[in-house]
């Protein structure tokens, strides 16, 4: 007996420990929750983001210029509009797909994720879900394809965060409207083709949506220069001096803020992954510097304060990543509830702009150069906190729906 | 024509390859794992040879467990046409791969087999050729540049101080080398499209063929760490070292 038993357990397969072995760049095992169809998708986002985006970027945002030929780019690839049925160019996929693209594009900057989430939930999903049948087939294949870019003018000058206090109005003029007002912090305006503007409108002083084209007479859009977030990306503003809109340029199915709001509902959901693909970026930059990095004889990463702070980084990431994934999964399940919106939107971009700020002091001095990403990625979450919504009135939503109290005014 | 490509799911090239603790392998428990990237130029040149009408089907076959099915489907969703899955737990050696596509081809028939020249885990270099010989099929090894033409197609291969050209007769086997192309990025609506697209699956045992190993691993371990190195003072000590001690000079 004494001499069988360590042959039997010679022989016995090893309990392998590998089984459960922890992957600290994927504490949840999020990869594993995803269908193999989400996970190509992902794949596809990824390699194209890496090897075609990533190498412009640095030029892109030190020199304020965005690539035009990106949204030809995206629109073969599928990205605009992805969540689009296919008879409108889109590609049908799902919302969890859309937020795994989003998190792949905002991975390299939040400013291409931008000009991606504009065109997907500001453009063609108020055309797709307010828009006329022949609204649809006329707009909605070009954009997918990026043959044509769109931009949204919701927020004015004196109008961010309180819209229903907007000035630009639409009067019932024969035909159509006439449009007057100006749109502020637009983004894709300047190089916009299609303009998805909300304004109060005749007979009832309602907010309506409509759909003015580049050319009209009395529009422009001249582009904001001097931006220190988002410089990949292009930003405008959109001049309306009497601008005579067709009658049949009036989205039909959207009266009210609810209009507005239905679209911003759809890229909030998108940046609470993309932001998470930006801090994801900064914590694996953060990780493999605080590695490398000698400092009083041994790495950085010996330290117990840096080893705080990417384990503060990986925590919340993790745990973002999955209220992300279920609030998709409750889209795609047609559960939409704008609140669980603004909860991850909120929480994506406050921790991906701390855990950003903490990369960039891991980084020391190299931290502020752009050749090491992570300054600009700071600089552009800092943006990603403010639109759509800023932290603190994501806050106020939240507060609302649990204390029935509305405190914004 | 048909064309054959076998794609191998293989531990991402991302991914930093660590030995298991009991020295059996690597691990590929919990690690990302995609399509063997010679075998992507594989499928890509197969797509481009359909694009230019050349052939009318291009049919993805991966051998190994039912997660190879992803494999397939990332060639489907590049545009080949149906997949077939052989599904076995047993590790393959390169071998039983080549006799395992020889019963495929023997079922499919088709004009050419398109793969990558080694896949980037156990680099063995050895599948093509193992399966043109034994179909015994001509050959083009390291392809890049296929130019098909009547009955026959045109390998360019790099070889040691340059290129060589074959003309073979098809069918044939074709080895892919990196510059054959790019491989294209599967763009949304074709990975909405290759969920609809047919994958067969069989057995060794249904093909008859035996896949036992014929090979044992003793053990793998991981490459000896690189020492620091030394500061030499004369050319003569330089010399020494590199006669006695590296042993490079006479």
């Amino acid at each position: 007996m004494t001499a069988a038993a360590p042959s039997a357990a010679h022989k016995a397969k090893p309990v392998s420990d590998t089984d459960t072995r922890f992957a600290w760049d994927d504490p949840f095992r999020l990869w594993e929750q995803l269908s193999e169809e989400e996970r190509l998708i992902a794949e596809a986002a990824r390699q194209y983001c890496q090897e075609k985006l990533m190498p412009r970027v640095l030029e892109a945002n030190r020199h304020e210029r965005f690539d035009r030929a990106i949204m030809d780019e995206m629109g073969a690839l599928g990205f605009l509009g992805s969540t689009i049925p296919e008879e409108y160019g889109g590609a049908g996929a799902s919302y969890v797909s859309y937020g795994l693209i989003a998190r792949e594009v905002e991975r390299v900057d939040s400013g291409y994720r931008s000009a991606m989430s504009v065109q997907s939930s500001l453009v063609m999903y108020p055309i797709y879900a307010y828009g006329s049948d022949e609204q649809r087939r006329k707009y909605l294949p070009k954009l997918a394809k990026g043959e044509w870019v769109g931009c949204f003018g919701l927020t004015e000058p004196d109008a961010g965060s309180d819209p229903a206090s907007m000035k630009t109005t639409a009067k019932a003029v024969d035909g159509g409207y006439r449009l007057n007002g100006s749109k502020m912090w637009i983004t894709n305006s300047p190089i916009a083709d299609v303009f998805v503007v909300w304004a109060k409108s005749d007979p009832d002083g309602k907010i309506r949506g409509f759909i003015l084209e580049k050319g009209m007479k009395g529009l422009s859009a001249p582009k904001i220069e001097g931006k220190f977030a988002l410089r990949a990306s292009i930003t405008g503003e959109i001049v309306m001096d009497d601008v005579f809109v067709p009658a049949e340029n009036l989205l039909p199915n959207a009266v009210g803020l609810r209009g507005p709001f239905g679209c911003l509902n759809r890229a909030r959901y998108g940046i609470a992954w993309g932001a998470l693909g930006a801090a994801e970026f900064c914590w694996h930059a953060a990780r493999q510097y605080a590695l490398d990095r000698i400092v009083f004889g041994k790495p950085l990463a010996a330290t117990q304060l840096v080893q705080k702070k990417l384990a503060d980084m990986q925590t919340e990431i993790a745990l973002g990543l999955q209220g992300a994934l279920a609030v998709g999964r409750l889209m795609d399940a047609g559960k939409l509830m704008p609140e669980a919106i603004s909860l991850v939107k909120r929480n994506s971009c406050g921790k991906a702009l701390e855990i950003a700020r903490a990369a960039r002091d891991i980084h020391g001095g190299n931290g502020i150069a752009d050749e090491f990403h992570v300054i600009r990625h700071v600089m552009n979450l800092e943006a990603v906190n403010t639109y759509e919504g800023t932290h603190d009135v994501h806050a106020l939503i939240l507060g609302r729906a649990q204390t029935g109290i509305q405190a914004f005014g | 024509m048909k064309i054959l490509v076998p794609v191998k799911r293989v531990v991402d090239f991302n991914v930093k390859v660590r030995v298991k603790s009991d020295q059996s392998g690597v691990e590929t428990a919990n690690v990302k794992m995609s399509m063997n990237p010679f075998d992507e130029i594989a499928v890509e040149e197969a797509v481009r040879i359909k694009e230019a009408g050349a052939a009318e089907e291009v049919v993805a076959v991966s051998l190994g467990v039912p997660q190879a099915a992803e494999t397939i489907r990332t060639a489907l969703a590049m545009g080949a046409d149906r997949g077939i899955l052989v599904k076995t737990e047993e590790a393959l050696e390169p071998l039983a791969v080549a006799k395992l596509l020889k019963a495929i081809v023997e079922r499919e028939a088709p004009g050419l087999v398109i793969l990558g020249k080694q896949a980037i885990d156990d680099d063995s270099n050895q599948t093509g050729q193992m399966l043109a010989a034994l179909l015994g099929w001509p050959q083009g090894t390291f392809a890049s540049k296929v130019v098909l033409q009547d009955g026959f197609v045109e390998v360019t291969r790099e070889v040691d101080g340059g290129l060589e050209t074959l003309k073979l007769k098809r069918p044939a086997v074709i080895t892919t080398d990196l510059r054959l192309n790019e491989p294209r990025y599967a763009s949304l609506p074709s990975i909405m499209k290759a969920k609809k697209k047919p994958i067969e699956e069989l057995t060794p045992g249904a093909l008859g063929v035996d896949v036992a190993p014929r090979l044992e691993v003793l053990k793998v371990t991981e490459p000896p760490k690189r020492t620091a190195g030394v500061r030499v003072n004369s050319v003569a000590e330089l010399v020494d070292k590199l006669r006695n001690e590296a042993k490079v000079l006479p």
